[in-house]
């Protein structure tokens, strides 16, 4: 009786996917008729999502993906969302996630010891705390010029700045309209990447910080 | 402003605890080391996790158990002097920026000694503390926020995307930037400069060994056409030496020099 009833419930299931799968087929009838290409099944349009991901160089926007499937974004958007639910259902080795403004397939940091093993690699080197400072700096006051990081960090050595320049973590962002027009920075994409932001909004404020500093004396 | 002004008048009453009287200042996680450096022949000097004066101060403060918002100027600058000397001997390059943050403090201590006059504008009557303490405040968010971004790169550093495919490669000039293609030149440059500074080592002639060379030369060959001689040179310099040895031999009679026609070639023939 129950075996048969968790049965049927399954089947109903199964229907109801498949219908909310149609529906969706249609909404990409409307969209790829013009191209006369073959709608894909949701199933199908996941799957190629997920090899688009897997496949691009770096952080792949939905945008992208939209452009290449020739699909509205939102339906691309709710995909990547329904893979990313996939991804941390199974917890496998592997992540979907949003970083730099692109969605990226990565491994989970908790298996970098076999990986490290496997890859006979060690971690690159840290970036100085005087380099990380600096760095701190520019990412909240961005843009901002070398003599304005300078009097933030109460030292006169700008070498930090050249560290920073060098591991393209930042970028020259114009000049700014005063006395002697000093180039400004900012950070870069790759900011995002090495420190696995998806924008600079997901930093903490810096006024979070303030409780933390008043709290050490 | 009311309340810092009450709270500075008794630390002024209040008396301060002798500060410690050792003769160097060891500190944790700070302690200067000496590195030989044997290739350069240098000493360096580390100084530990203070990046500039206000990492001191901070770090001074939080030893000292420092209220930062009503800080002891008195004793805080002695401790910071202090430390300074311990600097001063080890590192005068680093103490220059250590330097001003020295002088401010003690302008302020000065500052702060001198009594209030009484007749002054409420404006004039802020504490001379305050921009310090506004400083050292947003030092420390900054110091807050590089910690967190030492642990996210350390949590980063430990995910892993997938190698690169076949076709990443497959177009590389499309994928180098004006950046690359400096650095690129940049090198070449550096290797052109290194040729250039890259001398010959050149086989150099002796006055000595030409004589002896054209001598040999006389003696087995008879008579030798100058010309011929003159060839065998390789460099500007070996034929100023053929040519002056072969002046010295004339001159020492044990060549003859002989002409058949006027511009014809020159021969040199054994004197005896």
């Amino acid at each position: 009786m129950s075996e048969a009833g968790r049965a049927k419930k399954t089947k109903e299931v199964a229907e109801s996917e498949a219908e909310a799968a149609n529906a969706i087929v249609v909404e990409v009838d409307e969209a790829s008729e013009i191209e006369g290409e073959r709608e894909l099944s949701a199933a199908e349009l996941r799957g190629a999502v997920e090899s688009l991901i897997f496949v691009a160089e770096e952080p792949i926007a939905a945008r992208a993906i939209a452009d290449v499937l020739k699909i509205d974004v939102t339906t691309i958007d709710e995909t990547i969302g329904d893979l990313a639910t996939e991804f941390d259902r199974r917890s496998g080795g592997l992540q979907l996630r949003e970083i730099a403004g692109g969605w990226q397939i990565a491994t989970r940091p908790e298996y970098h010891e076999h990986i490290r093993a496997y890859l006979k690699s060690k971690p690159s080197a840290k970036l100085s705390l005087a380099a990380l400072e600096t760095l701190a700096v520019i990412a909240y006051k961005q843009p901002v010029t070398i003599p304005e990081i300078l009097d933030i960090r109460g030292v006169q050595s700008p070498s930090a700045i050249k560290t920073l320049l060098d591991k393209r973590l930042i970028v020259a962002r114009g000049r700014k309209e005063t006395v002697g027009r000093p180039m400004m920075y900012g950070t870069s994409k790759e900011f995002l990447i090495q420190f696995g932001l998806k924008d600079l909004s997901e930093l903490p404020s810096i006024e979070d910080f303030q409780d933390l500093a008043g709290g050490g004396s | 402003m009311e309340d810092t002004l009450q709270n500075e008048t008794g630390t002024a009453t209040a008396p301060e605890p002798a500060p410690e009287s050792a003769p160097t200042i060891s500190v944790i996680g700070a302690q200067p080391e000496i590195i030989p450096d044997s290739e350069n022949d240098q000493l360096k000097i580390g100084l530990g996790e203070f990046e500039g004066p206000l990492d001191l101060l901070l770090y001074l403060i939080r030893q000292e158990q420092i209220n930062i918002y009503d800080i002891p100027l008195a004793r805080i600058t002695d401790e910071y002097l202090r430390y300074l000397q311990l600097m001063k001997e080890l590192d005068i390059a680093i103490a220059g920026d250590f330097l001003v943050m020295a002088a401010q403090l003690i302008e302020m201590k000065s500052r702060m000694l001198l009594p209030r006059d009484p007749l002054a504008e409420e404006e004039e009557l802020i504490d001379p503390r305050t921009e310090l303490v506004d400083r050292l405040l947003e030092h420390q968010k900054f110091k807050a926020a590089a910690q967190m971004l030492w642990s996210r790169s350390t949590v980063e550093q430990a995910v892993f995307t997938r190698a690169e495919l076949e076709t990443d490669k497959s177009n590389p000039e499309v994928a180098v930037g004006l950046f690359d293609l400096l650095t690129v030149f940049q090198e070449i440059l550096g290797r052109h400069k290194e040729e250039i500074r890259l001398e010959i080592e050149r086989e150099e002639v002796s006055m000595a060994e030409m004589i002896e060379r054209l001598r040999n030369m006389v003696r087995s060959a008879g008579e030798i056409n100058l010309l011929h001689f003159f060839e065998q040179a390789r460099t500007r310099r070996e034929l100023v030496v053929a040519f002056l040895s072969v002046l010295e031999l004339v001159r020492l009679s044990e060549i003859l020099l002989s002409q058949r026609e006027t511009f014809g070639e020159i021969v040199a023939r054994a004197a005896s």
